[in-house]
């Protein structure tokens, strides 16, 4: 049995799938097969300094098992704050990843960089989305110190306002039911920063558009209820169209399954934009934008406007240079935002 | 003033030991040698023109309008820049390169011109002289290190000067805003009120506040990272300093 053992050990252990008749060993209180166990080493990142020494460690054990070790020892790092790499350069390890199926020998060095406090997507977003939520409904309502006095707690003599709030809200309430019961995420957190970033980003928009659009000086569009009707359209038949494609993409896999799928158009004509577009929630989302910036005439929602563009558009080439990379057969007639364009 | 932190990087990098970076190819090098070289001499024509100019008047005050124009064309010129770090030819960032830029041409245009009551002040000669000492330092740093011959004294001057240049750049821009606020508030220069069509306003008077606060935590930093770069460079002149 040593004998075998030893040979075990010299190979990667692939033989770790051989079981043996089980004989009670009085040796260590291993399992009576041939497993070869793995020794993890992880160390820092940054000084190289020998962290902590796992032995036995299972070789179909994950990095997430691995990381899961490693916080035991250090309660301070929970597993989704740690990275681990097998070189300083390469990069970070997925949790998924199995320890035997790795280019390492039966002894493993990971190195260990904090990623700082860490936050689930689902948290941020919802942090991202309900703050507009509030602070546009705190401008229309016009609390004090926002506008002059004599119009605390006024209303606006303009249909069009009262409007833009019942949209901005829509969208806002819209964008937190998905999130909570629609949107599977597959990524785990984000650094703690990174709220403060994009919430300070969002909700400093709102502000700014909700303070001209609510404000008692406010100009109603050039042309008139026409111009507002057309707004509100195109407004809600793109928030229409996100909804359906946030579902489409929500039934392309089951929870949990990994199997990466191509998105295609179903029966909802909604969707039918996937023939044209690898990301059509994104193309829906400006377009509601747009028609909210024409429903209002509002310069600074314009600007909010360009700016999503921007950030979308860089999301989507991404999004679809991943899809291309993932699928031989992907759809060529496909642009990343804007059919055709882009 | 900021922009004597500008291509510290492109610094750091002529000077550390040649590393396996691939540098601009022959023609950007001379384009950028031009470049520079032309920058070198608006400088230079700049300094002239306001040492000349004293020496004919015999005082300091009113000198910005015997070189306006010429300090408008070269500083504007240094958009280009961006472009060059947009492009590759340079390896600075383009969001640090422009955000010196602009700040440099957003003083040049939206202040100094714009405010013609300011042009008389001392303070736009304070940030002049220093924009001109930095500017015909730096584009010699650059010119020379494009070609591979760099003068030590040059580049010492250039981690050097900046210790007193760059407050002095500051006190002046400073100074120089500060002075335009009371015509701005005035004349609801670049302003618009509500209510209009666009349903926006923007009040300069109030932007340029904010600008002048903005100072405060902006101008340690490059302050700092300009010391840290001076000890990189210039490292060994602290041993020889260092006198028990």
């Amino acid at each position: 049995m040593d004998i075998l053992a030893l040979e075990a050990k010299s190979q990667n252990g692939a033989e770790a799938e051989k079981k043996p008749t089980p004989k009670p060993k009085p040796k260590a209180p291993k399992k009576a097969k041939r497993i070869v166990y793995f020794e993890v080493e992880i160390l820092d990142l940054k000084t190289k300094e020998k962290l902590l020494l796992l032995d036995k460690v299972e070789p179909t054990a994950t990095v997430l098992d691995i990381k899961s070790l490693f916080h035991k020892s250090y309660p301070k790092w929970y597993p989704a704050r740690q990275s681990l790499r097998l070189d300083p350069k390469a990069k970070c390890l997925r949790d998924e990843e199995v320890l035997q199926t790795l280019p390492v020998g039966t002894t493993a060095s990971f190195y260990f960089s904090d990623l700082g406090p860490q936050l689930t997507w689902g948290t941020v977003f919802l942090a991202e989305c309900v703050g507009p939520l509030v602070l546009y409904l705190m401008f229309y309502f016009r609390l004090p110190f926002i506008y002059s006095p004599k119009y605390d707690f006024t209303s606006s003599k303009h249909w069009v306002v009262h409007l833009a709030c019942m949209c901005h809200s829509f969208h806002y309430i819209k964008r937190v039911l998905e999130t909570l019961f629609v949107h599977r995420i597959s990524h785990g957190t984000m650094p703690l920063r990174n709220i403060f970033k994009n919430c300070g980003y969002y909700w400093c928009s709102a502000a700014w558009m909700a303070y001209y659009i609510n404000h008692p000086l406010y100009t109603t569009p050039h042309y008139g209820q026409q111009q507002v009707n057309a707004g509100l359209y195109i407004f809600l038949f793109c928030q229409v169209g996100n909804f359906s494609i946030h579902i489409a993409l929500r039934n392309l896999k089951a929870q949990g399954s990994k199997v990466k799928k191509i998105p295609y158009p179903t029966k909802n004509p909604f969707t039918w934009i996937f023939w044209l577009v690898s990301c059509p929630n994104y193309t829906y989302e400006l377009g509601s934008w747009i028609g909210f910036t024409v429903m209002t005439q509002c310069v600074p929602v314009a600007f909010f406007t360009i700016v999503a563009f921007v950030q979308m558009t860089v999301w989507a080439k991404g999004k679809h240079r991943s899809y291309l990379k993932e699928f031989r057969d992907y759809p060529t007639l496909r642009s990343s935002i804007l059919p055709f364009i882009l | 003033m900021s922009a004597a932190a500008q291509g510290t990087s492109k610094a750091a990098h002529g000077d550390v030991a040649p590393k396996k970076k691939k540098g601009p190819g022959a023609l950007a090098t001379a384009y950028l040698v031009i470049y520079n070289v032309v920058m070198t001499a608006g400088w230079l024509v700049i300094a002239v023109g306001l040492v000349r100019a004293y020496l004919a008047r015999g005082s300091y005050h009113g000198l910005y309008y015997s070189i306006e124009k010429p300090l408008k064309f070269f500083q504007t010129g240094a958009l280009l820049e961006i472009l060059h770090c947009a492009v590759g030819i340079v390896p600075s960032s383009v969001v640090l390169t422009g955000f010196q830029v602009m700040s440099r041409v957003f003083l040049t245009w939206a202040v100094t011109h714009s405010v013609r009551e300011v042009q008389s002040e001392d303070s736009v000669l304070l940030f002049v002289t220093a924009w001109t000492v930095t500017e015909i330092i730096r584009y010699s740093f650059y010119t020379f290190s494009l070609l591979n011959h760099l003068p030590y004294l040059i580049k010492w001057a250039r981690y050097t000067f900046f210790i007193v240049l760059y407050p002095m750049g500051v006190s002046g821009e400073l100074l120089t805003i500060y002075a335009a606020l009371p015509y701005v508030q005035k004349t609801g220069l670049y302003s618009i009120t509500l209510p209009n069509k666009y349903n926006f306003s923007f009040d300069y008077y109030s932007f340029l506040i904010l600008v002048m606060i903005s100072y405060i935590p902006l101008f340690p930093q490059l302050y700092f990272h300009m010391m840290r770069q001076r000890k990189k460079v210039l490292g060994h002149t602290d041993d020889y300093s260092k006198v028990e």
